[in-house]
Parts: C-alpha cells; structure tokens; sequence
C-alpha cells in the first residue's frame, strides 16, 4: 500500500506527467488568486482603520509584508528543489527551480520598491543602510546571480548544478533578513506577526494582511507553474513525447 | 467604510503619492509577469509546431 503511494509520487516527478497535471492547476490558482485579492485589497482600502501614527500611509504594509515573505519562502523552495535537483539528479527539480527565480526576484523587488515608499513619508529616506534593507537587498540580488548564472552556462544540467550551489550557499541570508530586526539596531520596525506574542496589529489588519499573503502565494504558484510548463517544452523539444503533444501537432 | 468621497481615497490623507506608487508598481509587474510566462511558452509552442511542420515537410 505505502510503496503504491511512493510510486505514485514519483510518476509525477517526470516532467511529461507534470506537465498536464500543472495545466490543470494553473485556473484553479488563478481563481484563488482573484479571490483573495479581491477580498484582501476591499479590506486593506475600506475596512481596515486609518492608523493613528501613521494615518493612510501605513496601507502600503498590504503588499510590502506579503511581497517581503513571499520573496524569503520563494527563495527557501527554490534552493529546497535545486538541491534535490543537484542531489537526486531530477530533472522536473531543477526546472521548478528556475521557473521560481523570475517570481522570486520580482516580489524582492516589490518588496524592496514598496519599502522604499513607505520608507520616504515615514522615516524622510527612500533608502536607509541599515541590517534588514541590506540583507533584503542582497536576497533580490542572489535572485539576479541564480537567473545570470543559469543564463551564462549552455549546457542545462551544468547550469542546474551551478545554480543549486549558488542557491544553497545564499539560503544562509534568510534567516539573517528575518532576525536582523533582532540582531541589530535598526530603523525597520520589528516582526508584525510572530508566532510566539499576540500580534502588534488591530486585528481587521493583521487579516488583511494575511489574506493578501494568500493572495500573493497563489498569485506566486500560478505565475511559476505556467513558467515551468514553458521551461519543461524548451528542454525536453526533441523527445518523442512533446513532438506527440496534442498543442504541438495541431 | 473610511473614504467621504472618492477624492479623499485617491488622496489617501496626503500619502497619495506613497500608496499608489508602491500598489501602482506592483499591479504593473503582476499584470506584466504572467503576460511574459505564457508568451515564453507560446514561443516554444510555435517554433516546435515550426519544426515538426518541417520535419513533416522533409519525409515527403
């Protein structure tokens, strides 16, 4: 019974059985996506109060928190699937690595954009040098090297592992972007959400932003699960089975 | 509900400029993102579609 259910999983890590299982996933989370940002911008604009410091301009933590977590998980499950990759040899891990980059750096990004714009009423600088910007901005650029680095190198499988050993080396600055708000002095305020003290948040709040994180994961899967589809047919071009797929023989 | 007009929620109390830079910029890039995913797989779809056409060509 347990070894069917291994085998099972395992018929799915084959890039042509994940690839239609994929394109059937991708509405489902398009449409969970929709769902929650509908939900979670209605409350982040009209149900969440106007904070007493900082009046409207503290509505920018909608998107800054959930771009900021998504940018950190992403990362984790990246280097998580290109190291499988670079230890399992698999090659469906290495391609959800890759197809994960892109969607990765665009939330540093955002994070590090939307900062900046919180950053300039509240504090008077777009940009301050301090422990979590830094290491947030050194998170955007791993993203940069991994996609340089996969890009630079012709040979697929010499780029995977090339990219695994850049992605593991940096997992290291996670935790540093997370506890730098402990560890150092600095300007960012601390953790809005932690697992171990009530949230320093009104609740509608903190709900709008939890929603809005689902919205951005949902958002996250659908964009990479529609990338690694695109990655898994330029990879695998030459094998009999891509040239038999129904959208490749009409 | 926090708006007495719409003015006053695109004023966002004086922050306009701040919200609607950073929700604006991060509309765009998720409008954008998922454009550039699936014109990547269109690409590939359409010179695979190429090639079998002419590998179908040449056995003729």
């Amino acid at each position: 019974m347990s070894n069917n259910k291994i085998i099972n999983w395992f018929k799915y890590a084959s890039p042509q059985s994940f690839y239609p299982v994929a394109g059937r996933m991708i509405p489902w989370f398009w449409g969970l996506a929709a769902i929650f940002f509908v939900v979670g911008l209605y409350i982040s604009f009209f149900v969440a109060p106007t904070d007493f410091q900082q009046g409207e301009g503290y509505r920018i933590i909608f998107i800054h928190v959930p771009a900021a977590w998504m940018s950190m998980f992403i990362y984790l499950v990246m280097a998580f699937w290109a190291g499988l990759g670079l230890a399992l040899n698999t090659r469906l891990s290495s391609m959800m690595a890759q197809a994960l980059a892109p969607t990765g750096a665009i939330m540093a990004f955002l994070s590090l954009w939307t900062g900046a714009w919180w950053g300039k009423p509240m504090w008077g600088a777009w940009w301050v040098w301090d422990a979590r910007l830094t290491s947030a901005l050194i998170l955007f650029f791993l993203y940069i090297g991994f996609i340089a680095l996969q890009a630079a190198i012709d040979d697929a499988r010499r780029a995977d592992k090339a990219g695994a050993i850049l992605a593991l080396v940096g997992v290291v600055n996670v935790p540093i972007i997370y506890f730098s708000v402990k560890w150092w002095n600095t300007l960012h305020q601390g953790a809005s959400v932690s697992l171990t003290k009530a949230p320093s948040m009104a609740t509608t709040m903190l709900w709008g932003m939890l929603i809005m994180a689902l919205a951005f994961w949902m958002y996250s899967i659908a964009v990479a699960l529609t990338r690694v589809r695109a990655i898994i047919l330029e990879r695998e071009a030459h094998t009999e089975w891509v040239k038999e797929l129904p959208e490749v023989k009409q | 509900m926090n708006w007495e007009s719409p003015a006053a929620f695109f004023a966002m109390g004086g922050y306009g400029f701040y919200v609607w830079g950073s929700f604006g910029v991060c509309a765009l890039l998720m409008i954008v993102e998922p454009i550039m995913a699936n014109r990547r797989r269109k690409d590939i779809l359409r010179s695979l579609r190429r090639e079998r056409l002419a590998e179908t060509l040449d056995t003729q």
